[in-house]
């Protein structure tokens, strides 16, 4: 998309965008008429379930599967020595970006994790195939397997890194500095592995016709998936159909390609059935890889003023997956002299972690912001201050341009709005009957990313408009957004604007991920509608004919020039036509040579202020969390309504991240052991306050419409604003994650 | 084992169904009556997402036999018309969606519980924001729209 269309789409998008517009899916959602994965209807559908391995590392000697098929129902029992062969992944194929781990499954009789899949049940019915599956007995050769983290840390090799991500960066001496700085902290935090949760769980129903596959999954990444399937299938990406309507939330688990989606497929395949595998929740645990735990040392030293002289922050994280950006806001947030960041991972014999919900960032500012606030304790100055005198002008590391800094504005608004005037600094003086009170701020931040997104714009002479990408109905308000710019782009009311979404026949759109959803395929819908007015002011008569987009307006369901102009059905009536219809393409080349020419000459983030209220009972150490409010800069907003649940969602998980989330790993054997919603706690309503969120919305200047994304800096600086706050309430600093009870004691 | 014939009412449609007896409520619908409204998020009642109404009650279908509820009245999301759902719509009390038939079904049938009188552990002496947390919090919302969710429950109050 080149800049001159972007400045023509900024100039016309004032009304529809911003709106609070309801979501267009939203009767389906309330009347239970949306369809998730599991939910269509095949006849003959037949129903599988997955056996896990019990063991870490090893090899199965024996596979019994006698007393599983001799259950009424049940068709077949996959295993290593009777199941199809999927393909090798290729480092070639596009499709191998989204691969959730490198095990050949069922292809082989190795163990790499304790509840691999090592067998797949298809019956008639799901109860047949899940008590079929508990039958299978397997014997294994048992090998040597790293599981522990901490105990593996000592043990990590350095992150690499590439243009996007980097890990490691240095700017003077900074041990150096740290040691003759006045006033230091020097601190070691630990965070724990979580699990994504989305409450639908995974599932894949999977149909074949010859050699031409439908598949309905829920996904983050159609377009990959879809590569990825004719991959491994041995067939033409054109054969492969996948359909993914509706996604029943996805915070990173539902990117990559899991064993759940593959062996559902096989399984089919196999059977000659259409099939479905609907994971159960502990399932999802064993197959799906989550956020990783880390080790993080943060160190500051300051000068008596508080200006930073030194900044150190290094990570041990797990290797596997993405590789998370734990120490990404450290270039970026604060003007330190010296700074020294390096990221590290340690091998394990456990399932891949992969990317959750801001995967580094979330942590990593757990960590910096926390050290922050106890630089701020050592130096006896108001954390705000602080933040505000370590401000830079330019980006620390580089020295280049914020394309867009908006911290001072964030704090100041926020700590208006917050009452953060009436914060009592010392610490659990503001007492509220039993529950001492405290107050903390952290900084947001994630980085602003724009992906390829293909798009098709048809106008017909009705007036009524449709836009086509296969964009994923996740929770975001996709079709809702693109249908509000492409009503601006083209001047025609919300109404008559229909989004196709959900379905790899659909032009490609970009993977649910990164916060880069709404600005990448907005960035595909305007250069789709300008494409669009272009042919419609060819077939125009005077005075539009001969115009270029940019000289007209469009509105009123036409264009205008001055005061004069025509409807859109004018033009097509007059032109003999029914419609005109655009495309765009997703240009991988232009990506990546516009991402490395944008990362040269501008830092681009979201960032926010996240201020929050806990109470914490003087004698049990439970934590509230009392009150929230959160100032977030993320450019322009395209819909207010769901931009702030977009938001507010991310502080939900923040709090979790806080106070409740961990996923337990059995150091002697690499289970898992609270695979269930049960064990493992999200928030719930009662955890939960009014959550109060602003944005500054002030259009980025180097984006389409100026969006910087609102998916993943909601969740940044969460678990540090809460930590902080226990601080101000208790006097002390929880260094590792959750904050539970006990830590307080 | 054989299967037992049972039969049940559901959003006014009486069914007459042949059950196994490990059937549970959940699947029976989902899968032998394709009412797919209904979800599932967990199968062990840890997050309310199979939330429906038997004889007005919320109960999670999950938790719950089929052959269990021989002779009862069922109302699924998809025999839901209340003003809820409308409340939702405005107050966005979802994203992606999974969680609200659950949502929606228990909040109807926690307002009919308090208006019974049954009692919660907050104590308050009406509906406050605190009660409807207490009270809504087997329903997990992973997207975390629960300022929308109180919203909407109290537009109907
Ligand atoms: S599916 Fe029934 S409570 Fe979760
Ligand atoms: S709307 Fe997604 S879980 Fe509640």
């Amino acid at each position: 998309m080149s800049t001159e269309v972007a400045e023509a789409g900024r100039a016309e998008a004032v009304r529809q965008v911003g709106r609070p517009a309801d979501r267009f899916d939203a009767p389906e959602k309330v009347t239970g008429r949306a369809k998730y994965a599991a939910e269509f209807p095949y006849p003959d559908l037949a129903y599988a379930a997955l056996v896990h391995s019990t063991v870490a590392r090893g090899r199965i000697t024996a596979l019994d599967a006698g007393a599983a098929r001799a259950v009424r129902g049940v068709i077949e029992v996959l295993t290593h020595e009777n199941a199809p062969k999927m393909r090798p992944l290729s480092r070639l194929n596009l499709g191998s970006f989204v691969k959730g781990t490198n095990v050949d499954y069922l292809g082989t009789d190795q163990v790499h994790w304790n509840g691999q899949p090592i067998a797949v049940v298809v019956a008639e019915t799901p109860e047949a195939a899940r008590h079929a599956a508990s039958l299978v007995r397997v014997t294994y050769e048992e090998l040597p397997a790293k599981l522990d983290f901490a105990a593996e840390e000592p043990h990590a090799v350095p992150q690499k890194g590439n243009a996007i991500m980097r890990s490691a960066a240095d700017k003077g001496d900074a041990h150096a500095a740290l040691a003759a700085a006045p006033v230091k902290v020097d601190l070691r935090f630990t965070t724990p592995p979580q699990n994504h949760n989305a409450i639908e769980p995974h599932a894949t129903t999977a149909f074949w016709q010859g050699d031409r596959l439908t598949v309905h999954d829920t996904t983050q990444s159609i377009a990959f998936l879809r590569k990825h399937l004719a991959m491994r299938f041995g067939v033409p990406e054109r054969n492969v159909r996948v359909l993914a309507p509706f996604v029943g939330g996805g915070f990173g688990g539902k990117g990559m390609v899991w064993a759940g989606t593959l062996l559902a497929v096989l399984a089919a395949r196999a059977t000659g059935r259409p099939v479905r595998l609907a994971l159960t929740r502990e399932s999802v645990y064993h197959t799906v890889g989550g956020r990783t735990p880390t080790v993080q040392r943060v160190a500051l030293g300051a000068d008596r003023d508080g200006r930073l002289t030194a900044l150190i922050h290094t990570s041990v994280a797990r290797s596997g997956g993405m590789p998370g950006q734990v120490t990404a806001a450290s270039r970026h947030l604060y003007a330190a002299e010296t700074v020294h960041l390096r990221q590290s991972l340690v091998d394990l014999d456990l399932l891949p972690p992969t990317a959750m919900r801001a995967p580094g960032e979330a942590i990593g500012t757990f960590a910096l912001e926390a050290a922050v606030d106890e630089l701020a304790w050592e130096l006896g100055v108001d954390p705000i201050e602080l933040r505000m005198r370590n401000e830079p002008e330019r980006d620390p590391l580089t020295g280049r341009a914020f394309s867009h800094r908006m911290l001072r504005e964030a704090y100041a608004l926020g700590a208006e709005r917050f009452g953060w005037r009436e914060r009592d600094p010392r610490p659990g003086a503001m007492r509220d009957g039993r529950w001492l009170v405290g107050m903390g701020v952290a900084t947001a931040y994630h980085p602003s990313l724009i992906m390829p997104a293909a798009a098709t714009v048809r106008l017909g002479a009705d007036g009524t408009v449709l836009v086509r990408c296969g964009l994923h109905e996740i929770g975001v308000g996709a079709a809702t957004a693109q249908a509000q710019i492409a009503a601006d782009a083209l001047g025609v009311p919300l109404e008559s604007v229909r989004v196709e979404v959900g379905d790899s026949d659909l032009p490609a759109g970009p993977m649910a991920g990164g916060s880069a959803q709404t600005a990448s395929a907005a960035a595909g819908v305007l250069a789709a509608c300008d494409k669009l007015k272009r042919q419609v002011l060819a077939l125009a008569g005077p005075p539009l004919r001969g115009r270029k987009p940019e000289e007209v307006q469009a509105r009123d369901g036409g264009l205008h020039v001055g005061g004069s102009g025509m409807t859109y059905a004018e033009i097509l009536a007059g032109a003999g036509r029914d419609h005109v219809e655009a495309a765009v393409k997703a240009g991988w080349a232009r990506f990546l040579a516009r991402t490395a020419r944008d990362g040269r000459r501008w830092v681009r983030a979201a960032s926010g202020a996240q201020f929050c209220e806990v109470r914490v009972d003087a004698d049990t150490g439970e934590v509230r969390v009392s009150r929230w409010l959160g100032v977030f800069d993320v450019g322009r907003v395209v819909n207010a309504k769901t931009a702030a649940s977009q938001l507010r969602g991310g502080i939900v998980m923040g709090i979790g991240l806080a106070l409740s989330e961990q996923t337990l790993v059995d150091p002697r054997t690499g289970r898992v052991v609270n695979p269930s919603l049960a064990e493992y706690h999200v928030p719930v309503h009662a955890d939960i306050p009014r959550i109060d969120v602003h944005y500054l919305d002030d259009p980025d200047p180097t984006t389409p419409l100026g969006l910087l994304g609102v998916g993943e800096v909601g969740i940044t600086g969460v678990a540090a604003a809460v930590a902080n706050a226990v601080r101000h309430a208790t006097g002390r600093r929880v260094l590792d994650l959750p904050i539970t009870l006990d830590k307080l004691l | 084992m054989g299967v037992t014939q049972i039969r049940m009412k559901v959003n006014g449609v009486t069914e007459s169904l042949d059950v196994e007896p490990w059937a549970s409520l959940l699947d029976t619908l989902r899968e032998r009556l394709g009412l797919t409204g209904t979800k599932k998020g967990c199968d062990q009642g840890a997050c309310g997402a199979c939330t429906v109404l038997a004889d007005g009650v919320r109960i999670n279908a999950c938790l719950a036999l089929a052959v269990q509820y021989d002779g009862s009245e069922i109302t699924t999301v998809e025999g839901v018309d209340h003003p809820l759902q409308q409340a939702f719509v405005r107050h966005d009390g979802f994203q992606c969606g999974y969680c609200t038939p659950g949502q929606i079904c228990s909040a109807i049938g926690m307002l009919a519980e308090h208006a019974a009188g049954m009692p919660s552990a907050v104590g308050a002496s009406g509906l406050t924001e605190d009660e409807i947390r207490e009270r809504m919090s087997g329903n997990l919302c992973r997207c975390g729209a629960y300022n929308g969710i109180l919203d909407a429950i109290k537009e109907v109050l």
